[in-house]
C-alpha cells in the first residue's frame, strides 16, 4: 500500500501532535460524532417521555434538563463545528490545491480548545442542574443553580475554537489557492465555507461577551439582565439572538456548499446560477446579522423593531429560495446518478424547502404571534437544522467517506438507511407542525390529551430515524474493516481532492502543486472521468460485495 | 381535532378569522410552490436519470429571463404577505380605548388576575364575551408568556415592565390558556381557561366574588387555583409534599432539623418556601406567593388545617 496520511505514522503521539488538516478533521469527526450520539440518545429519551401525557419514564425536572442538554450538545458541540471543522478541515485545503491550512498549529489548537470547552460544559452534569433551554433566557437561567455557569463557560471556550477555525479558513482561501484557481473557479463548497467563516469570526465574540456578562451578573451580582438587580431580560435576548441568528447561518451555509457540490457531481452538469449561489451565500452571511429581532416579535421589543425585522427577514428568504430552484435546475439536461450521497442531496431539497416555507410563515408578524414558542417553531427549526444541515452533512459524509478512509461503504445499506432517515425524520417532525398550529407549546413536560395521537406518531418516527442513523453508523464502521478499497475518484468528480490526490490522500496532499485549468463543474471538458473509476469498487457497475444478508450473518 | 380542520384551533375572537385568512393564504401559496418544486425535481430525476456510461451532458445556457422570474415573483409575493401581516399585527397590538382592563400577574406556576372591582382570582380568567378585554401583564419572578390559541394572541410577560394583549371573545365559552415561555419545573402545568360569560352573567360573577366567604372556603378556592399544580390533598406525591394530614405533625427537614406543622409553620412555608425544605423533596417552590392578600393567606392556613 502506498504512503498515505493514515499509514505514514501510526503512533498515538503522531495523532495527538498532528498538524495535518486531514487528521485534525478526522479527530473532529470522532468528537462531534460522540456529541451527536449523546444528543441523539437524549432526543430519544425526550420523545419517549412524550409518548403519553403525564409521567412516562422521567420526572419533570429530569425532562427539562434532558431537552436543555440535548439542544446544547446538538447546537454548540455538534452542528456548529460539524461541517466546517470536519469536512472544512479535511476537504477545503485539498480543494484549494494547498498542502495544509494557513496556520496548522492554530488549527490543532482549535481542536483542543473545542475539547476543553466541551469538557467544561459537561462538568455541569456533575455539578448541578442544566436547565432553562439552550436559549438561557434570563432571569430564569440566572436562578437555577450552578450547572448553567459551566455550560456558559463551555460555550464561551468553544466559541474561540469556532473563531480560530473561521480565521484560518478565510486566510487559507485568500492566500493558498492553487495557480489557476480563480474566485470564479472555486468549488461552491469553498464559497459556502468562506461565508460561514465570516459569520464565525464576526458573530461568535458576541455570544462570548454575553456569556461573560451572564457570568459577572451571577458571580458578582452586577445587574445586567436580572430585573431583581436592575437589569433587563430583553437585553439578554437581543444579545443572545444577535449571535444565535447568525449562528443559524454557521449551521446552514456549509450545507448549501455540500449540496451544490453533490448536485453538480451527481448530475454531471454545471451548477445552475453558479455566481448567484456563490455570492448569495456571502450576502446571506451579512444580512444574517440584521434579522435577530424576528425571534422577539412577542417578547416586549417595540412594534416598530418587529416590523423592520420582519421585512429584512424576507430579504434573506428570497435568495435562499432561488438557490433551491438553482439546485433543482442543475439536474436539467444532466445525467443524474442516484448514489447514496445524491439521495441525501435530493432529500435536502425536500426537507429544507419545508423548513424554508414554514420560516416564511413564521416571519409574517401576525401569524408568528400565534405560532411563536409552539411546536411549529420546534418543527421548523428541526426541518432547517436536521433537514438542512444534518441531511446535507450525511450526504457530504458519504461523498467524502471513500477519500477520508480509502474504503467504500455498502451502497445497498446506504440506500436503505437513507430511506429510513427520510421516513423517520418526516414522521417525527411533520406532526409537530400540526400540533404547534393547534397551540401545543414547546418545552412542555406534560400535555393535554387531545395532542396524544400526534405525539405518539412523532415518537414512533423518532425511533425509525434512530434505527436509520444507527444503521449508518454500523455500515460505515463496518466498511473500515471489510469495505472495498476505493479508487482515487469513485464518483467521477472534478474538484482537486478527487482528480489530483490518491485515496486516501498523501500526507502532503499532492506530489506537485496542481494547476487548475477549468471550472469546478465543467464535466463536459472531462468526459474521461465519467462514472468514476468504477473498477475500484464504487458500487456502480456491480454493487459492493457485502449484501444485507451477509452483513447480518457476520454480526 | 376542532371544527376548523386539523391545522388550526377554532377561531373564537374578533381577530382570529383575520389571522386565519392570512395563514391560509401563506399556507396555500407555499404548498403550491413547494409542490411545483418537488414535481420538477422528481421529473428531472426520472427524465435525466443516468442511462449509459458514456453520455456527456453539455452545459445548459442559463436563461436570464427565467432567473429574473425566480427573483421577481417571490419578491412580489412576500411583499404582499409582509404588508398583510403588518396590517393584522397592528390590529392585534392596538386595544380599543374602551376595552375592559384586567391586571394579570404571571408567577411560577400560576396566572393571577386582579379586576378593577377589587376581585383577585387565579388560573381561570373570567371575562365578558362580546366586549374588548385588555390585559395589563407583568411577572413577579421569571419570564412567562400568555397564550390563548383560539384567540390567536400571545405576549411575553416580563418582571420589569408591563406588556399588554387584548381580545374580544365572540361567544361565551371556555378557551385554553398556556404559558409559552419556559419558566421551570411545572412550566407545562401553568395552564388555565379563559371563561367568557354573557355580560349579565359576568356582572353577577363579579358581585359573587366580591362577597366575603368563610376563611376555609376562601382557602379551598385559593388552593385549587394556586397550589394544586404542585401539592396534592389525597396523600400522593406531586412536585411538593401533599397537604392533607399535615397540620400538627412533626416535619423533618433536609438540614436535619424538625418542627411541628402549626399555623405559623404553614404561613412561613408559603411566604418563605426556601427556609425549610421537607426531607425527600427538592427546593422547588417559587417565592411568588407574597402576592396573596392577608385574607387569602389566613384562609389558606385555615383550609390546610381542615385537610385530613
Amino acid at each position: 500500500m502506498s504512503v498515505n496520511y493514515l499509514n505514514h505514522d501510526k503512533s498515538i503521539k503522531s495523532w495527538i501532535y498532528t498538524l495535518d488538516h486531514k487528521r485534525i478533521g478526522i479527530m473532529y469527526m470522532v468528537a462531534v460524532s460522540l456529541a451527536f450520539l449523546a444528543g441523539g440518545i437524549l432526543a430519544l429519551l425526550v420523545r419517549t417521555e412524550l409518548i403519553a401525557p403525564g409521567e412516562t419514564i422521567m420526572a419533570a425536572d429530569t425532562y427539562n434538563q434532558s431537552f436543555t442538554l440535548h439542544a446544547v450538545l446538538m447546537i454548540f458541540a455538534f452542528i456548529i463545528p460539524a461541517v466546517p471543522a470536519v469536512m472544512g478541515n479535511f476537504v477545503l485545503p485539498i480543494q484549494l490545491g494547498a498542502k495544509d491550512v494557513a496556520f496548522p498549529r492554530l488549527n490543532l489548537a482549535s481542536f483542543y480548545i473545542y475539547l476543553a470547552g466541551a469538557a467544561i460544559a459537561l462538568t455541569a452534569l456533575v455539578v448541578g442542574r442544566v436547565d432553562g433551554g439552550w436559549t438561557f433566557y434570563t432571569p430564569y437561567s440566572a436562578r437555577v443553580g450552578d450547572g448553567i455557569l459551566f455550560i456558559t463557560a463551555g460555550v464561551f471556550v468553544m466559541g474561540f475554537s469556532s473563531i480560530l477555525t473561521g480565521l484560518n479558513f478565510i486566510v487559507t482561501i485568500h492566500k493558498m489557492r492553487a495557480p489557476g484557481l480563480t474566485w470564479n473557479r472555486l468549488p461552491l463548497f469553498i464559497w459556502s465555507i468562506y461565508a460561514t467563516s465570516i459569520v464565525q469570526v464576526l458573530a461568535t465574540p458576541v455570544i462570548g461577551i454575553t456569556m461573560v456578562l451572564l457570568f459577572l451578573e451571577r458571580l458578582l451580582g452586577i445587574g445586567i439582565f436580572d430585573p431583581a438587580l436592575g437589569g433587563d431580560p430583553v437585553l439578554f435576548q437581543h444579545f443572545f439572538w444577535f449571535y444565535s441568528h447568525p449562528a443559524v447561518y454557521i449551521m446552514i451555509l456549509p450545507a448549501f456548499g455540500i449540496v451544490s457540490d453533490l448536485m453538480g457531481t451527481f448530475s454531471r452538469q454545471q451548477v445552475s446560477g453558479y455566481k448567484f449561489v456563490a455570492l448569495s451565500s456571502v450576502a446571506i452571511a451579512f444580512l444574517g446579522f440584521l434579522v435577530w429581532g424576528h425571534h422577539m416579535f412577542v417578547s416586549g421589543q417595540s412594534a416598530v423593531s418587529s416590523i423592520v425585522f420582519s421585512l429584512i427577514t424576507y430579504l434573506i428568504g428570497i435568495p435562499t429560495g432561488v438557490k433551491v430552484i438553482n439546485w433543482v435546475q442543475t439536474m436539467y439536461k444532466g445525467s443524474v446518478w442516484l448514489q447514496t450521497p445524491m439521495l441525501y442531496a435530493l432529500m435536502f431539497l425536500f426537507t429544507f424547502s419545508i423548513g424554508g416555507f414554514t420560516g416564511v410563515m413564521l416571519g409574517v408578524l401576525a401569524i408568528d404571534v400565534h405560532l411563536h414558542d409552539t411546536y411549529f417553531v420546534v418543527a421548523h427549526f428541526h426541518y432547517v437544522m436536521m433537514g438542512g444541515n444534518v441531511i446535507a452533512a450525511l450526504g457530504g459524509l458519504h461523498y467524502w467517506w471513500p477519500k477520508m478512509t480509502g474504503k467504500m461503504f455498502n451502497e445497498t445499506l446506504g440506500r436503505i438507511a437513507a430511506v429510513l432517515v427520510f421516513i423517520g425524520f418526516n414522521t417525527t417532525f411533520f406532526p409537530q407542525f400540526i400540533m404547534g398550529a393547534q397551540g401545543m407549546p414547546r418545552r412542555y413536560y406534560d400535555y393535554l390529551p387531545e395532542f396524544t395521537n400526534l405525539h405518539v406518531l412523532s415518537t414512533l418516527g423518532s425511533y425509525i430515524l434512530g434505527v436509520g442513523l444507527f444503521l449508518i453508523m454500523f455500515y460505515l464502521i463496518h466498511s473500515l474493516f471489510r469495505g472495498k478499497k476505493a479508487g482515487p475518484n469513485p464518483w467521477g468528480a472534478l474538484t482537486l481532492e478527487w482528480t489530483h490526490t490518491t485515496t486516501p490522500p498523501h500526507p502532503h496532499n499532492f506530489e506537485e502543486t496542481p494547476i487548475v485549468t477549468r471550472g469546478p463543474y465543467d464535466y463536459h471538458l472531462a468526459p474521461e472521468l465519467f462514472g468514476g473509476d468504477g473498477a475500484s469498487g464504487d458500487g456502480h457497475k456491480h454493487e459492493a460485495d457485502i449484501s444485507v444478508a451477509d452483513s447480518g450473518a457476520s454480526v | 381535532m376542532g371544527e376548523n380542520g386539523i391545522w388550526l384551533p377554532n377561531a373564537s375572537s374578533s381577530l382570529a378569522g383575520e389571522v386565519d385568512s392570512l395563514f391560509w393564504f401563506v399556507f396555500w401559496v407555499s404548498t403550491i410552490i413547494f409542490a411545483m418544486v418537488v414535481l420538477a425535481k422528481l421529473y428531472f430525476v426520472f427524465k435525466y436519470k443516468r442511462k449509459s456510461e458514456s453520455e456527456v451532458p453539455q452545459p445548459v445556457h442559463e436563461s436570464k429571463l427565467l432567473e429574473a422570474t425566480w427573483i421577481v415573483v417571490p419578491t412580489i409575493l412576500v411583499l404582499i404577505v409582509f404588508t398583510w401581516g403588518f396590517d393584522v399585527f397592528v390590529k392585534l397590538s392596538s386595544a380599543p380605548p374602551d376595552a375592559y382592563q384586567i391586571t394579570v400577574r404571571g408567577k411560577q406556576w400560576v396566572w393571577e388576575y386582579e379586576y378593577a372591582e377589587g376581585v383577585v382570582t387565579a388560573q381561570d380568567l373570567y371575562v365578558p364575551a362580546g366586549r374588548p378585554v385588555k390585559l395589563l401583564m407583568s411577572s413577579v419572578d421569571v419570564l412567562h408568556s400568555f397564550y390563548v390559541p383560539e384567540f390567536r394572541i400571545k405576549h411575553d410577560v416580563l418582571p420589569n415592565r408591563y406588556t399588554t394583549v387584548w381580545f374580544e371573545a365572540n361567544e361565551p365559552g371556555e378557551y385554553q390558556i398556556y404559558c409559552t415561555e419556559y419558566c421551570g419545573t411545572a412550566h407545562s402545568g401553568m395552564l388555565g381557561k379563559v371563561i367568557a360569560l354573557r355580560e349579565d352573567d359576568f356582572q353577577a360573577w363579579i358581585i359573587e366574588q366580591s362577597q366575603d366567604m368563610p376563611p376555609a372556603e376562601l382557602g379551598a378556592q385559593v388552593y385549587n387555583v394556586q397550589c394544586s399544580v404542585c401539592h396534592a390533598i389525597d396523600g400522593s406525591r406531586k412536585i411538593g409534599p401533599p397537604l392533607n394530614g399535615l397540620f400538627g405533625t412533626e416535619r423533618a427537614f433536609t438540614d436535619g432539623s424538625t418542627a411541628t406543622a402549626d399555623e405559623s409553620y404553614i404561613r412561613d412555608s408559603i411566604l418563605n418556601p426556601g427556609s425549610k425544605i421537607v426531607e425527600g423533596y427538592p427546593p422547588a417552590m417559587p417565592n411568588g406567593f407574597g402576592t396573596l392578600s392577608a385574607k387569602q393567606l389566613d384562609g389558606l392556613v385555615a383550609y390546610i388545617k381542615t385537610l385530613e
